[in-house]
């Protein structure tokens, strides 16, 4: 399955004046598949999802999404490309409601004025197609939610626009573990549903419970790219902390995306 | 608690429909959450009239309930400009003077340079409009805390009213016209159509809402409470006409004195178009959204600076209109129009009514019923003869009690996790 990746990056490189903080990056995210991006702070995982959502511009490098060669400049580019990203901060307003959160910027309208039942409609639909039923009232306020609840708008809010690829960034950093396990469940969800996702996380568990692949940045290089099933937990914090284990990583120096991605396709077949 | 469903699945909800008894939970439970929205409002409005009413009868006279609207309208105009520049939990205090620099601009096209009414009032509402985006640039894009631009335009906005009066001159506004608006009344058959039209088109609103929703199979309130809120505001309208369109004239020989003031409808038409702007246009939305968490309309595509800028450009433009109101109440200009208890009056009505300082949270409508309280306060207070020093301390209690209201009714919020 997913022979070929919705988004593939090549060779991106991004400087911050004399910091270079990535370095011949490449990256690729699979529909129906989850990606876990991991690298300890500093080693770059925000500033590529920020060049992929198009907030930074790179210095070098190409996308390439469904095939199609493209550049992003601006959120707004990636929002028409279908891609998504929910902030590791939330990005919901607290006096508004689930269905005012979930269209916020990008309201229906009739003429001018606001089309309310239609988005209440999609919006409800849209939590329909992700199992959710946790929310007592599409009309509460955002501040009356839990945690997990709070995440799960933001997610769905990143769903509603037909999005094609959606970047988590550490969706469960704030959360118990009940709610933990419930935004996990949902982010694999979205996967099955033919979404592809990319999930950044510092949790090992989680990313052990919900990944297909595991991409590990160091020093802002992508060390290694392959299969969950093809890594073990100690490697990946190796990855993490060293750069290399074993064969992977740096020491290889046959490329980072090479590694895992030819074999595992062939060992591993269908995750889900 | 909570007898409405736990789940919610899809359009086709199954939640059993609100009936009145969980509405009313409902809202009971929210106000005991520190949602109170206007209930101090209304119920200050209640328990002060009642008091003026006993210790002066002629508080309760249609003379004096007719006075109560001239005196508070301009107050009312300006805080509810006041309530988009504090939705954003930004502040202008730079309207009572913003209201006063467009008054003397008004008295000088109309009287000194003799043009039209019309033209005068335009004068006047540009005027606004160019210190609103003058504020508005200051604290959107230079950066500066609302609260010092806005202090600054205080005391340089009292300096051009001086100005624009040649050194403390009174002007007077003599055109019939501009004078009829605080001091002239409808024809009551007028009123009565305006209050007939009002309750058709606000009923037409709400059952056409409730039938577009009930046909999608979305949760609705209970239809007896929809029917409730029409009745209710029949009553208050029908009341209120009822007792404007009375005779108030101490000789009828001398002269007929009856009728709803003509600043009523014009409150009344600005209050419609401004809570439609606030609640059913994408633009009122997102005043809410850059209010309650900048960062995440910033997110979602808002241009947030765009928005900073405008609501100080209404702020400024509806002191504007309160500044005409004013001129025409005290039929001049005078260096002290929008000066002294102005400003604090119009803050103080808006935060009464219950919008917050904190920003994010508030309506127009709460304006008008703050509005209402401070005009109630000052009237009685005067009619049982304080001093204005006694007034002054009064009021800034109050507005005191408003704004500690808006603190613990919050803090009462992010505890029960509700707002």
């Amino acid at each position: 399955m997913s022979a070929t990746p919705l988004l593939e990056l090549r060779g991106i490189d991004k400087s911050f004046g004399p910091v270079q903080v990535l370095r011949n990056v490449a990256l690729s995210a699979y529909p129906g598949e989850v990606t876990a991006l991991v690298g300890d702070n500093g080693a770059g995982k925000s500033t590529l999802v920020k060049c992929i959502s198009g907030i930074h511009p790179t210095d070098a490098g190409e996308f390439v999404f469904d095939g199609q060669p493209v550049t992003i400049n601006s959120p707004r580019d990636a929002a028409a490309l279908g891609i998504e990203v929910v902030y590791q901060d939330l990005a919901l307003c607290d006096n508004l409601d689930i269905v005012q959160n979930m269209f916020l910027g990008r309201e229906k309208r009739n003429g001018i004025v606001l089309d309310e039942p239609t988005m209440e409609q999609m919006a409800a639909e849209t939590l329909a197609g992700l199992s959710v039923r946790t929310v007592k009232s599409l009309r509460q306020h955002v501040s009356s939610l839990s945690g997990g609840q709070r995440q799960t708008v933001a997610i769905a809010k990143a769903v509603l626009w037909n999005s094609k690829l959606v970047i988590l960034d550490e969706p469960t950093a704030a959360l118990g573990v009940a709610q933990t396990a419930q935004v996990l469940e949902l982010v694999r969800r979205l996967a099955d549903n033919g979404l592809a996702v990319v999930l950044i996380s510092h949790n090992m568990n989680d990313v052990f419970a919900v990944s297909d692949r595991i991409a590990a940045l160091y020093l802002g290089q992508m060390v290694a790219q392959v299969r969950t099933t093809d890594i073990t937990h100690a490697q990946v914090v190796e990855l993490i902390t060293a750069g290399r284990s074993g064969g992977l990583g740096l020491a290889a120096d046959t490329g980072a995306n090479g590694n895992g991605a030819a074999p595992s396709d062939s060992t591993t077949g269908g995750v889900s | 608690m909570s007898t409405t469903a736990v789940t919610q699945e899809g359009p086709a909800a199954v939640a059993p429909a609100p009936t009145v008894g969980t509405h009313v939970r409902d809202y009971w439970r929210r106000v005991r959450g520190g949602d109170i929205g206007a209930l101090p409002a209304v119920a200050g409005l209640l328990v002060l009239c009642t008091i003026f009413s006993i210790m002066r009868p002629s508080f309760l006279t249609a003379g004096n309930f007719a006075n109560l609207f001239t005196q508070g309208a301009a107050v009312t105009l300006i805080a509810m400009g006041l309530v988009f520049v504090l939705l954003l939990g930004e502040i202008d205090l730079s309207a009572g003077f913003a209201s006063g620099v467009c008054a003397a601009v008004l008295a000088n096209v109309v009287t000194v340079l003799g043009y039209p009414w019309y033209v005068a009032v335009l004068a006047a509402v540009f005027t606004g409009l160019v210190i609103g985006t003058a504020l508005g640039f200051l604290v959107a894009k230079v950066g500066i805390p609302s609260f010092v631009v806005t202090l600054a335009g205080f005391l340089a906005f009292q300096g051009v009213v001086l100005l624009l009066m040649e050194e403390g001159r009174n002007i007077s506004v003599r055109d019939p016209v501009l004078v009829a608006i605080a001091n002239r009344n409808l024809p009551t058959a007028l009123g009565w159509a305006l209050a007939g039209f009002a309750v058709a088109g606000f009923a037409a609103v709400q059952l056409l809402r409730y039938r577009k929703r009930a046909a999608r199979g979305l949760i609705n309130d209970p239809l007896a409470v929809v029917l409730g809120r029409i009745g209710v505001l029949a009553l208050v309208l029908g009341l209120a006409v009822y007792v404007l369109n009375l005779e108030r004239s101490r000789n009828v020989l001398i002269t007929s004195l009856k009728g709803v003031p003509i600043v009523v409808p014009i409150i009344a038409v600005l209050l419609v178009v401004w809570t439609f702007v606030l609640k059913r246009t994408s633009y009122g939305r997102h005043i809410y959204a850059v209010g309650g968490n900048k960062e995440a309309a910033r997110r979602a595509g808002i241009n947030v600076d765009r928005i900073r800028i405008s609501v100080f450009v209404i702020c400024s433009t509806m002191a504007a209109i309160g500044g005409i109101v004013a001129a025409s109440r005290a039929n001049s200009v005078d260096p002290n129009t929008g000066g002294s208890n102005v400003l604090l009056y119009a803050v103080g009505a808006a935060v009464i009514g219950g919008t917050s300082l904190f920003g994010g949270k508030g309506r127009v409508l709460d304006a008008v019923l703050g509005g209402a309280v401070v005009a109630v306060i000052d009237n009685g207070m005067g009619l049982m003869g304080y001093s204005s020093g006694v007034k002054y301390v009064v009021t800034g209690v109050v507005l005191l009690l408003a704004a500690s209201v808006d603190a613990l009714s919050r803090r009462r919020a992010s505890a029960t996790g509700n707002r």
